[in-house]
């Protein structure tokens, strides 16, 4: 009885089946275009550079004598004697051992040690060529290859340099697992992870639990003191460190005879750091926490106790989850505090520095930061999990939790928090103070001599002018590309592909620690083949990195913005044929204009206090603040590098303070709709 | 002279599931036009197929003589309202009446009077200088609709605009749409899962389940004779009695023949008998004589519920089996022929009210398809 028209009508088809392909619009191709024009971005900051790395990682480079052959004159300059390649030299010589001929991609290997009786004057002439069209060698700076024979005497046969010939392999990963002293730092850096991050969740639960549940007084001073390590470069904590626990610190007695230089101050320093981040998202957690359930619970007549476990900590459990994996990623991957307090004691990011400034080994560094990938990967990946479990608890209708005043638990609460303050106030005071006097121990008068920054090295204050024009481009390029960005994503209709790539392309940057995204940039974008390679060593790439580095937070924060934005919007301004451009101008950017400003003054802070991201990439006239505080404290000069340090506080304090009033102000002019 | 919209063997698809099934249909042009069902049957989908917001899987769409089938949304001529308003929060309320007017060429002078001639017409002239969040949700709704119909679109399209707002309003505000509706001349298509909106408001209603049309009418069409037991059952409300055909244009229910609308089943099938409640009336051989007694039952009054203008009674009776009917008799009924509970009385099924579907899972079609 079903006719094939029927079959096909059942089956969602109709019996001529066209599919119905959407003409695109005027907007739908300018938004994928600027679509794909920041995917294109993310691509080129993100992706291309990984992949460089990676590709580094695996890259071996090896002289491969026999791609050489030689010829040598006889006294008056006539070539006799038989061409002779390098191999057969050096199996005659012994002159190259076999491990020397594994070298960098920065190898060279002079000709002459084939020849053990050559003199730069004598007669004799050389010729040099390549069996195959791979072999490069270097007469003085000039490159040659290829099989051709070539002429030089003697005086320029000296400066005939061999280069490695690059090859595909694990050999990398060979030498780095079977040298203890690189593979010693995995197990060192995941235990100063573990163990920081162990201590400053579970401080950070108690001072978030005491800001939520108590009724004790300076809340919102408490608060702001926790917030305060944020504005300061991680390595700052460890100078603090160094003036109180160090070989003539103030109180050094307290360590009793242990070294602060070590495990002891990168994980007190760590714990400063990382304090804000693991109190800001326990508090949130908390804060989420349902009312009705104490309630219940109090009419069945619970302890205190028992309520704390049966029903604070199983709702706050996504939040600690979550807190513990950022605080063990941001140990893990940052590099200025295990390199001001670490002494002797090796960790993987300082590794990569060590391995690429220190000893030029490019192929190692990335070794070690394919290393670092890893545990930064998984931190990353079961913070996404958690997450979205968290935004389902979200989304349940609850009523917030009202604390009751009880006079014990508060004065508990307050002196708790009150240490934690002092541990924080006091540790910026002493780089303060160490700052202002002129020589510690022995000369406590104050002076400004430590701020003379142009006295020493670390670029002067030219590096703090660079530093607040370096997060204030980075602020506004990162806001503009990120906004956009997110709105393209969000508001494009169809396109699923393109848009779940560029999803992936935003949530990327995230997972990747600020060394090795720096160490990327150095591969990518100081290969003098890439035709990006000009913005190398400016102003630029170092915005460019930072941005790239802070985008995923940025990123998540505009979505979220603009998801509560109505769907509908766009439709009525299409019906109304009004391009999505003047929507975009004249509703969506000043309804969303809080969050702008959040993104920028996010970016601008982070942008101040990073040195992981960019210790690789600046040059001699964009140097920066926090890494000066960095090169300042390498040098010895310890009291200039806490001065400059607590500029940066004050400097983002005061923007902080100012995208406040900012804030304010713009709420009260272009927000006046949200009150009645 | 062909119809103002013509839609022609549209189909959707979202991944494996069939939102739309072969949808033809014609909309003339000054059409008020409801698409009704329960929710999920696929009629916001149809909307946004038409407006080209999410574009149908396969088929065309044309408007006024012009294939509109694969253009964006900027390219058609369309305005629309939302169950949400969209308004856009951070401008005033002549600014987004405005927001079309810009970008056309006009000085800010006729800007201005369109405006005002916009706010007069949905009586809110007063409120020109306030924000959305400042007037009340019926307000609000008038405002998107006064912004949907600025630029003098040809088209007019309504997804559930008024489901947003509480009852009284909703009455008020739909004998204002109406109006504005008839004032304008505007071709317009609402989208509503409520039959009193859809039946009140509308020139012809469309009224759809599980993807398909299940009939197009004039309300009353709809209502008085719906062509397959989805639409008796979701239109008002309706008994439905489980009987066979035993010859055309009678049916056996329970023990009782009864004449009734059979259509095109066949004698001896399996039938869903249906009538509405106040379509049965007491029989008064006083008043009317009774044309023949295939249309009169032998009741008891089982329970009497008082709704305010009528009396809902469930009746049961011998001749019934275990069936069970329900009737509304009327105030002035109830007191007249003192119906009350407990009571036997002979009501009359008028044989031009009670209408046979097919029942579920028995082959054959009748006057449509049923749900």
């Amino acid at each position: 009885m079903a006719s094939t028209a029927d079959a096909l009508a059942a089956a969602g088809r109709p019996p001529k089946a066209r599919p119905i392909k959407p003409r695109l619009g005027r907007d739908d191709l300018i938004m994928r275009g600027f679509m794909a024009v920041i995917a294109l971005y993310l691509v080129i900051a993100i992706a291309l550079p990984l992949y460089a790395m990676l590709s580094k990682s695996f890259s071996t480079y090896s002289f491969d004598l026999t791609a050489y052959e030689f010829q040598v004159s006889d006294e008056v300059g006539n070539f006799d004697a038989p061409p002779v390649s390098a191999a057969a030299l050096n199996d005659e010589l012994q002159a190259v051992s076999p491990e020397d001929l594994s070298t960098s991609s920065d190898g060279r290997l002079p000709a002459t040690s084939f020849f053990p009786d050559f003199s730069f004057r004598s007669p004799v002439m050389y010729k040099i060529r390549g069996t195959s069209a791979d072999a490069v060698y270097l007469v003085g700076t000039e490159r040659f290859s290829g099989t051709e024979w070539r002429e030089v005497d003697s005086n320029n046969f000296r400066r005939v340099m061999l280069r490695p010939a690059r090859d595909i392999g694990f050999a990398n990963y060979v030498t780095y697992f079977s040298t203890p002293a690189l593979f010693q730092s995995i197990e060192n850096s995941i235990f100063i992870s573990a163990l920081s991050t162990i201590i400053t969740v579970t401080l950070a639960f108690g001072f978030a639990y005491a800001l939520s549940r108590s009724c004790m007084r300076l809340k919102g001073f408490f608060r702001l003191v926790a917030l305060a390590p944020i504005l300061v470069p991680s390595l700052l904590p460890g100078i603090g460190l160094v003036y109180l626990f160090g070989n003539q610190g103030m109180i050094k007695e307290l360590l009793l005879g242990e070294s602060i230089y070590g495990p002891i101050g990168i994980v007190i320093g760590s714990v400063f750091f990382t304090f804000p981040h693991a109190m800001i998202i326990i508090t949130t957690a908390l804060a989420i926490s349902d009312a009705r359930l104490y309630e219940a619970a109090e009419c069945l007549k619970a302890s205190r106790w028992k309520i704390f476990w049966t029903v604070t900590v199983p709702g706050a459990r996504y939040g600690l989850i979550s807190a513990a994996f950022v605080v063990f990623n941001l140990v893990i991957t940052d590099f200025g505090l295990p390199k001001v307090i670490g002494g002797q004691y090796n960790m993987l990011a300082v590794d990569i520095y060590k391995q690429v400034i220190g000893q030029q080994n490019f192929e190692m560094g990335a070794v070690v930061s394919v290393v670092l990938l890893m545990p930064a990967l998984v931190a990353f990946a079961v913070d996404r999990q958690v997450q979205k479990k968290q935004v389902a608890l979200l989304s349940a209708r609850s009523v917030p939790y009202q604390p009751k005043p009880n006079r014990r638990f508060d004065w508990l609460a307050f002196g708790y928090c009150g240490l934690i303050a002092v541990f924080i106030v006091g540790l910026l005071a002493v780089c303060q103070y160490a700052a202002l006097i002129k020589f510690w121990p022995y000369d406590l008068s104050l002076s400004l001599k430590n701020y003379a920054f142009d006295l020493m090295d670390g670029g002067g204050w030219d590096s703090y002018y660079n530093s607040i024009q370096m997060a204030l481009l980075t602020a506004v390029a990162g806001t503009a590309v990120v906004f956009v960005g997110a709105y393209m994503v969000e508001k494009t209709k169809g396109f699923e592909t393109g848009r779940s790539l560029f999803q992936l392309l935003a949530m990327l940057p995230m997972a990747i620690p600020g060394m090795v995204l720096g160490l990327a940039y150095i591969f990518f974008f100081n290969e003098p083949a890439n035709p990006l390679n000009f913005i190398y060593g400016t102003m630029a790439i170092l915005v460019i990195c930072t941005v790239t580095h802070f985008y995923t937070v940025s990123h998540l924060t505009a979505v979220t913005a603009l998801k509560q934005m109505d769907r509908e919007f766009e439709s009525v301004a299409a019906s109304l044929k009004q391009p999505f451009y003047k929507l975009f101008r004249v509703v969506t950017v000043p309804v969303c204009l809080p969050t702008i400003l959040d993104i920028s003054i996010y970016l601008f802070v982070n942008a101040m206090t990073t040195v992981s991201a960019v210790i690789f990439l600046y040059s001699p006239t964009t140097t920066l603040a926090s890494v000066a505080v960095l090169n300042m404290n390498d040098a010895g000069d310890i009291a200039p590098a806490a001065a400059m340090g607590m500029m940066i506080f004050y400097t983002n304090a005061g923007a902080r303070l100012i995208h406040l009033a900012v804030s304010k102000g713009v709420l009260k002019r272009t927000q006046a709709w949200r009150f009645r | 002279m062909s119809s103002y919209l013509r839609i022609r063997n549209l189909f959707k698809n979202f991944g494996d599931f069939t939102a739309l099934k072969d949808i033809s249909l014609d909309i003339e042009d000054g059409e008020f036009v409801c698409f009704l069902g329960p929710s999920g049957c696929g009629k916001t989908t149809l909307l946004r197929a038409i407006a080209g917001l999410d574009l149908q899987s396969y088929g065309s769409v044309e408007q006024a003589g012009r294939d509109i089938s694969d253009l964006p949304v900027t390219q058609r001529d369309f305005g629309i309202v939302f169950q949400s308003y969209a308004l856009f929060p951070n401008l005033t309320i002549e600014r987004n009446i405005a927001f079309g007017l810009e970008n056309l060429g006009k000085s800010k002078a006729e800007v201005g009077a369109r405006v005002t001639e916009l706010l007069d017409l949905v009586n809110l002239a007063d409120q020109r200088k306030k924000y959305p969040a400042q007037l009340s949700g019926g307000q609000q709704q008038r405002i998107a609709l006064a912004r949907a119909i600025a630029t003098s679109p040809g088209l007019l399209l309504l997804d559930e605009p008024l489901s947003a707002l509480d009852a009284k309003v909703r009455v008020h505000l739909r004998h204002q749409i109406k109006e504005l509706q008839r004032k304008l001349g505007v071709t317009t298509i609402m989208v509503t899962h409520d039959q009193e909106e859809a039946l009140a408001m509308a020139d012809r209603i469309v009224v759809m389940n599980h993807g398909v049309i299940e009939q197009v009418g004039t309300p009353t069409e709809i209502y008085r004779e719906p062509r397959s037991l989805f639409v008796a059952d979701f239109i008002g409300e309706t008994n439905q009695i489980h009987s066979t055909v035993t010859e055309p244009g009678c049916l056996a229910l329970g023990r009782a023949r009864l004449r009734g609308q059979t259509g095109e089943l066949a004698p001896g099938q399996k039938v869903v008998a249906t009538i509405r409640p106040e379509d049965i009336v007491p029989h008064e051989p006083a008043f009317r004589e009774a044309e023949d007694s295939d249309s009169l039952l032998e009741v008891t009054v089982d329970e009497m519920e008082f709704l305010g203008s009528f009396w809902r009674s469930r009746l049961t009776g011998a001749a019934l089996d275990s069936e069970v009917l329900y009737a509304d008799f009327s105030i002035n009924a109830v007191r007249r022929l003192s119906i009350d509970e407990g009571k036997s009385l002979t009501i009359e099924l008028p044989p031009s009210r009670l209408i046979a579907f097919a029942a579920a899972g028995s082959a054959g079609e009748t006057h449509g398809e049923h749900g």
